[in-house]
């Protein structure tokens, strides 16, 4: 057992019990925020001394430590702290809760990033748990009418789907006879087009494992959920709802796919790789369609939200077609993609945070003329949503761009249309919100007060994005630094 | 009669789809979260009835953990169900419609 290689980990594990003790004995709250800010920055640092190194497992085989990993742990790292950081005044005005917000969102960061490792099927269902069970409770913070509802709605389908994906789970341990994902890849390997009515379990078992990840990253048909829980939460957690979770689900996803689905049949891998593209269609379709009509920021962001899940599954969707049983396989587009994702999320969410006066009340008409009461906000939501959109100069550009590229080549052109008229699409609503801010009279004239942390998001957010489209071999050098190949 | 692997299945498939069809039709918040946990221990006894046929302790193991997450899901959702109730004095899932399309 090589624990001292989870060390990123066990520092998180340890902040958050930290930072519940700080909260129970010390009166200054603001050192809450600074514990926290410090184990992040720690773990980092710890990962940091993991990297570059060639891949290992640990604790026999029940979490891998390689390149795409670490990826993950420095991403959720980033994200939760700037999202920590933005939610500094939103965590004051809920005196009571400061304890719990951090510790909740330090455990459910340390989730995303045990999933991101995760190869075993011990460790993929309780790091996913781990971060879910985290966020049921988050959800619920505000403990008005509609923040419960929505955690009630989130807690019973989450629970209902964790049922099914421990069931699909079970049915794939059954059938293989091995609980590590290496395992269930060689008895993938060993089914062959005569015997497949005998693997009918197995296959079945895939298909409710797919559709209990599918239901974590959004996709259409699981997507019911989302646009209700990012609603009712409170935004802080909805912007880490939408990224770290989020991403988390994908990571895992992506990893079980490649390791699992290299079908030595044909027909198998295709309808796997077909019904994984046509979950992904389905999403950017229905997400961008029902965005269009949405009043409420939220509920069009979560709408937009489910379709960028579409995008990013596109070329999860190729990987059953292209079978190569390694997590490299993907290059570098998706890994790029979600970069760019969670920075346009974090500028558009943090924008959200500082400007909502009213904690459960949000539609885009509140948003009318925001460039006249403050320029910095309204350019940081115009250029995360035009990254969402996909603007040329844009770091989403280069992302969707790359995406496209990659799965064009891969022989799934007519996904590639679809995406392409679904960008299109997308863009009507996007240009409505960065209209409204623009071009209408403000709604009220007060000043839009915030404190220095949450404009420090929005600033690094907005660089990044700027930063990345001019000089994109920064992405590429970092992720060869990191040790990912092409 | 030997009992077989098979039983084993057709038992846990069955507790699966009735705790499914549960969820699926009941419109109080704790039979809900009672048909969940009938479905999570469906996956247990499958999980258990594998580990003794297919002879790998893998599927033991993940059942000892899955039992703590069920427990720490129905604290967490009860918990949840209590402070829904105190806002609306009501448990019925009929009654969650404030946030719609």
């Amino acid at each position: 057992m090589n624990l001292d290689l989870l060390r990123p980990e066990i520092c998180l594990a340890v902040t958050a019990v930290v930072v519940i003790a700080v909260d129970l004995l010390c009166r200054h709250k603001w050192l809450v925020t600074v514990v926290s800010i410090a184990g992040l920055l720690a773990s980092a640092g710890l990962a940091l001394s993991l990297s570059g190194g060639a891949s290992q497992s640990i604790g026999n085989g029940l979490f891998a430590l390689d390149a795409y990993a670490i990826y993950f742990k420095f991403l959720f790292l980033g994200i939760t702290l700037l999202a920590i950081l933005a939610s500094v005044d939103y965590v004051n005005r809920l005196p009571k809760l400061n304890g719990e917000f951090h510790a909740l969102v330090l455990t459910a960061a340390l989730g995303a990033m045990l999933t991101a490792a995760a190869q075993d099927i011990i460790s993929i269902f309780l790091s996913i748990e781990l971060t879910a069970i985290s966020l049921y409770a988050l959800v619920a913070m505000l403990k008005n009418s509609k923040s419960s509802e929505s955690a009630v709605k989130y807690i019973l389908l989450g629970a209902v789907n964790s049922a099914i994906l421990l069931f699909g789970l079970a049915l794939v341990f059954g059938f293989s006879g091995a609980t590590s994902l290496h395992g269930i890849w060689q008895a993938v390997h060993s089914i062959r087009p005569e015997n497949i009515a005998e693997n009918a379990g197995f296959l079945l078992g895939s298909a409710l494992t797919l559709s209990g990840l599918a239901f974590k990253i959004a996709a259409v048909p699981f997507h019911m959920w989302a646009p209700d829980v990012y609603e009712g939460s409170p935004t802080p957690i909805t912007l880490f709802l939408s990224t770290v979770s989020k991403l988390a689900g994908f990571s895992i996803l992506a990893r079980f796919v490649i390791m699992t689905m290299s079908f030595q049949s044909d027909a198998l891998s295709n309808t796997f790789g077909i019904t994984l593209a046509v979950i992904s269609a389905a999403s950017m379709t229905a997400g961008n369609l029902l965005a269009i009509k949405q009043h409420s920021i939220k509920r069009l962001l979560a709408y937009s939200s489910i379709a960028q899940s579409g995008y990013m599954l596109m070329l999860i969707a190729t990987a059953p077609i292209n079978s190569s049983p390694s997590t490299d396989g993907y290059g570098y587009s998706l890994l790029c993609y979600m970069i760019a994702f969670a920075l346009a999320e974090l500028a558009v969410f943090t924008v959200i945070i500082i400007a909502s006066k009213h904690a459960d009340h949000d539609t885009t008409d509140d948003y009318a003329g925001l460039a006249k009461r403050s320029p910095l906000l309204a350019c940081a939501m115009t250029l995360g949503l035009l990254s969402l959109m996909g603007m040329p100069p844009l770091v989403g550009f280069l992302g969707k761009f790359c995406v496209f590229i990659e799965v064009a080549q891969h022989g799934l052109v007519w996904l590639v249309i679809i995406a392409v008229v679904n960008s299109v699409i997308s863009a009507y609503y996007y240009l409505k919100i960065i209209r409204t801010i623009w071009m209408e009279a403000p709604a009220s004239t007060d000043n839009i007060k915030s404190s220095i942390a949450p404009k420090l998001v929005l600033l690094v957010s907005c660089f990044g994005l700027l930063l990345f489209c001019v000089l994109p071999m920064l992405l590429i050098k970092y992720f060869e630094w990191l040790g990912l190949h092409y | 009669m030997n009992i077989g692997l098979t039983h084993y299945l057709v038992l846990s498939v069955l507790l699966f789809g009735i705790g499914l069809y549960g969820t699926l039709s009941r419109r109080h918040a704790i039979v809900v979260l009672m048909c969940i946990e009938l479905m999570l221990n469906a996956a247990n006894l499958m999980l258990v009835a594998f580990s003794r046929y297919v002879f790998s302790h893998g599927g033991q193991a993940i059942v000892i953990f899955s039992l703590v997450v069920a427990a720490a899901e129905a604290s967490v959702g009860l918990a949840i169900i209590i402070s829904f109730y105190r806002q609306r004095k009501n448990i019925d899932i009929k009654d969650i419609d404030l946030l719609k399309w």
